[in-house]
């Protein structure tokens, strides 16, 4: 590691940081969103209408995350940005066509003509199970560094499938918090199949992740790092054992009119994604390409981070501070959107 | 034209996907601050045409302001997929500037737009302008930081080559760039006529079909009046922008204009047909002299033709007829809305055959915008960023086939996204125009009732 008390050793980390806490922001925001676009697939039409509701006024901010993530890596690690995103040429399309037609399809259903509207709704639940499944696949990439083989591109898609599955859960978790009657019970019962999908999901992983990598594997069962280590599964565990305990009661108790511990679910997921998170930065620190290129090679000229830096410090305490206050006002259950 | 040439094809991408990003901003940024106009006409006025304005405008708003984020989502990876050259040859000049439009501005419009869309009835009234002036704001600031990259793209100054890399030396150079302040105004404006053509012509469109609405007087006589005032303003400061390039792009210009011979006394020609191979023009029609006179303010001023610039000038026909086409678009922009608005002022009304021509020129705005961007990128060639890296030297090692296959994705997208917007955009006005006439009634919504109704008079007439 470079001597971190000159600007070119702390600048890229400080990005590298910035970076992964935009990628979490991400995950977790427009995850819950993209998650209610997928499981749109099993409401009916006036469901559909307050599932949107519960997310419409939310989702374009979130998705900008997205773009302040590739936006740090663009800006901050010019040399890495071209490399991954060439390898990852064609799911980085499919994730664009998917997160086009999702955005899309926000308006137009609800501003089209009657016929069109079966249409619209099918590219919003298309749209969000394309961007979902190419972005699980990329990361599966990403985290072998780009090999190709049959047996990294069948990893790769058992990630697109089970981040797929965990958006499910964090969606049915926002559902729980945002609606209200049927469509909140139903809700429960959908986030209950989807933390099994994410269980199995993130157990295959896990368990082929060092089997592929031997890179990750010394890193994960090298001694003692083995112990400090091991609560991170551990806790992750646990967590699962609270979502599905929370998601067994919650019909039952919905159905009776108590709100207790409707909050679990999403709580519970969003930790979930933060610890998956957590261990997938100690397997791949300090690379940005695995194995080939870390952020220090990677990083673009101390003067100009300085220079973005300056800006970052002034203006993500104020990002966040109206996005938190965007979310309360519209906090509270959804109700049906109107333009006024 | 070999379609199988990867660079020609990742070039096609680029084009693609930034002629259908641009249109959308374009309509939004403009869009944002007629929005707040309305707005604020209602909140001093209290009549209620202007909040009908502001909530069918609103509904164009937020679907172009969706396929503006999503497609521009679409160009913030294509630097990496398609460009890596662009990055590691400017990225700590580009870098910076983008991550800036980031942080400051799609934050804050992207935020600010669910309160303005949804909030109205959670927020106090002035926090709902509040937010709407936000999202505006928000919108402005965005084209700041992206005509400054594209400007430095243009005439590049503020920095320094260290093995190959830009590296800043003067971020206020950088920024302010010598052709900065004539696009970035230009392009201002240009968003303005965009948007005042649109809601010049969709409320034109509903006057004709016998909507004669307060809402439809008051979004037609702003949007008029906003054409009459900026399409003067336009040329003017577009006379100002050629001039730099005159000074800055030279080879650019001497395309723009079809001049293959350096010359004092140079002529403006009015039309033509450029042959490079011949390197020279065909059935010309020419103002002797009149080139010099605008681009110096003198018949003598020397105007460097292509012929110096062997090898290193743009293709000359789509740069010299992009420009007439922009121009010429211009020119019947100032005569029609300076019509429109006499007749609006005199009779209160646009006479029919001025109602006809606002409508063909719905998107002429779209037409204009898109033309002076292939004037000034196409105008760019042989380079990406003038002076430091050409185009070909940027591309990435995308085989063609891949380059080709998401091509045709994007290609067959945006034109579907394309004709639903247009199509949407025309059925709520349709919407709006059957509400006026049957005010309950929306025959899209209940046909059968509104179809009874409509029944029913025919038999009384």
């Amino acid at each position: 590691m470079p001597d971190l008390t000159q600007a070119a050793g702390w600048l890229p980390l400080a990005f590298m940081i910035i970076m992964g806490l935009a990628i979490l922001i991400y995950v977790v925001l427009d995850g819950y969103d993209l998650g209610v676009g997928m499981l749109m697939v099993l409401a009916d039409a006036g469901e559909r209408d307050l599932m949107v509701a519960s997310i419409g006024p939310f989702w374009d901010a979130n998705e900008t995350w997205l773009v302040l993530g590739i936006g740090v890596l663009l800006t901050a690690f010019p040399l890495a940005h071209g490399i991954i995103l060439g390898a990852l040429y064609l799911p980085v399309a499919v994730m664009l066509l998917g997160l086009i037609l999702r955005g899309v399809a926000f308006d137009f259903r609800v501003k089209a003509q009657d016929r069109h509207r079966p249409w619209w709704n099918r590219a919003f639940f298309a749209g969000s199970l394309l961007a979902a499944l190419a972005q699980g696949y990329m990361l599966g990439l990403f985290v072998l560094g780009f090999a190709r083989s049959p047996t990294t591109v069948l990893f790769a898609v058992l990630i697109g499938l089970g981040l797929a599955a965990g958006y499910c859960l964090l969606g049915a978790g926002w559902l729980l918090l945002k609606c209200e009657g049927r469509l909140q019970q139903r809700a429960a019962v959908w986030g209950w199949w989807a933390l099994w999908l994410t269980a199995l999901g993130i157990a295959a992983v896990s368990l082929a992740t060092p089997l592929l990598s031997p890179a990750i594997q010394a890193r994960w069962f090298a001694f003692p790092d083995i112990f400090l280590l091991a609560p991170l599964p551990a806790l992750t565990a646990v967590l699962f054992a609270v979502a599905a305990i929370a998601l067994r009661r919650l019909p039952a108790r919905l159905a009776a009119g108590d709100e207790q511990g409707v909050w679990h679910p999403f709580a519970a997921a969003i930790a979930i994604f933060v610890l998956a998170h957590a261990g997938l930065t100690y397997s791949l620190f300090p690379w940005l390409v695995p194995q080939r290129l870390d952020l220090w090679q990677a990083a673009a000229a101390p003067g100009s981070l300085a220079f973005i830096f300056a800006g970052v410090v002034v203006v993500l305490p104020l990002i966040l501070a109206y996005t938190a206050f965007a979310y309360w006002v519209f906090r509270g259950k959804a109700t049906h959107l109107g333009y006024g | 034209m070999n379609l199988a040439d990867p660079l020609l094809l990742a070039r096609l991408q680029f084009a693609a996907n930034i002629s259908f990003h641009i249109l959308f901003p374009a309509i939004s940024l403009a869009l944002a601050w007629v929005l707040l106009y309305f707005k604020l006409r209602f909140d001093r006025s209290g009549e209620a045409a202007w909040m009908e304005a502001y909530r069918f405008w609103v509904k164009v708003f937020a679907l172009s302001f969706a396929i503006g984020v999503v497609s521009g989502i679409t160009m913030s990876f294509q630097f990496g997929t398609n460009w890596p050259g662009y990055m590691n040859t400017v990225g700590n000049i580009a870098g910076p500037l983008l991550a800036y439009e980031v942080l400051t501005a799609f934050f804050l419009e992207a935020t600010f737009l669910g309160i303005m869309l949804f909030g109205s009835g959670r927020v106090s009234r002035r926090v709902h302008t509040l937010s709407t002036l936000l999202v505006a704001v928000g919108t402005t600031l965005s084209a700041f930081w992206i005509l400054a990259l594209n400007s430095w793209m243009q005439t590049p100054a503020g920095f320094t080559m260290i093995d190959g890399q830009a590296h800043p030396t003067d971020w206020l150079a950088v920024l302010f760039n010598p052709s900065f302040p004539y696009r970035f105004t230009h392009m201002l404006i240009a968003c303005g006529l965009v948007t005042a053509f649109l809601i010049a012509g969709i409320s034109a469109w509903r006057w004709r079909r016998g909507d004669h609405g307060a809402d439809v007087r008051a979004a037609l006589g702003s949007a008029v009046g906003l054409a009459a005032l900026l399409a003067p303003l336009q040329i003017a400061v577009g006379d100002l922008h050629g001039i730099n390039t005159f000074h800055h792009q030279p080879a650019k210009l001497a395309a723009m204009e079809g001049l293959w011979e350096t010359q004092r006394g140079a002529p403006a020609i009015l039309f033509a047909i450029p042959d490079e191979a011949a390197q020279a023009n065909r059935h010309e029609i020419a103002i002797p002299g009149l080139a010099s006179l605008y681009l110096g303010h003198s018949v003598d001023t020397e105007v460097r033709g292509l012929k110096e610039f062997a090898g290193a000038h743009p293709p000359v026909a789509p740069v010299f007829w992009a420009f007439r086409l922009m121009v010429g678009i211009g020119l019947l922009m100032l005569v029609v809305s300076w019509t429109a608005f006499w007749q609006l002022r005199r009779h209160g009304r646009p006479g029919p055959l001025t109602g006809r021509a606002l409508v063909a020129m719905t998107f002429s705005g779209w037409l204009a915008l898109l033309a002076g961007w292939y004037v000034t990128e196409i105008g760019r060639q042989p380079w990406l960023v003038q002076g430091v890296l050409t185009t070909a030297a940027a591309v990435g090692p995308a085989p063609a086939g891949t380059v080709g296959l998401s091509l045709a994705m994007y290609v067959a997208l945006y034109v579907l996204l394309l004709a639903a917007f247009v199509s949407v955009l025309f059925y709520l006005a349709r919407q709006a125009v059957a509400e006026r006439e049957a005010p309950g009634l929306n025959p899209e919504l209940d046909p059968f009732r509104a179809g009874a109704r409509h029944a029913r008079e025919h038999r009384h007439a």
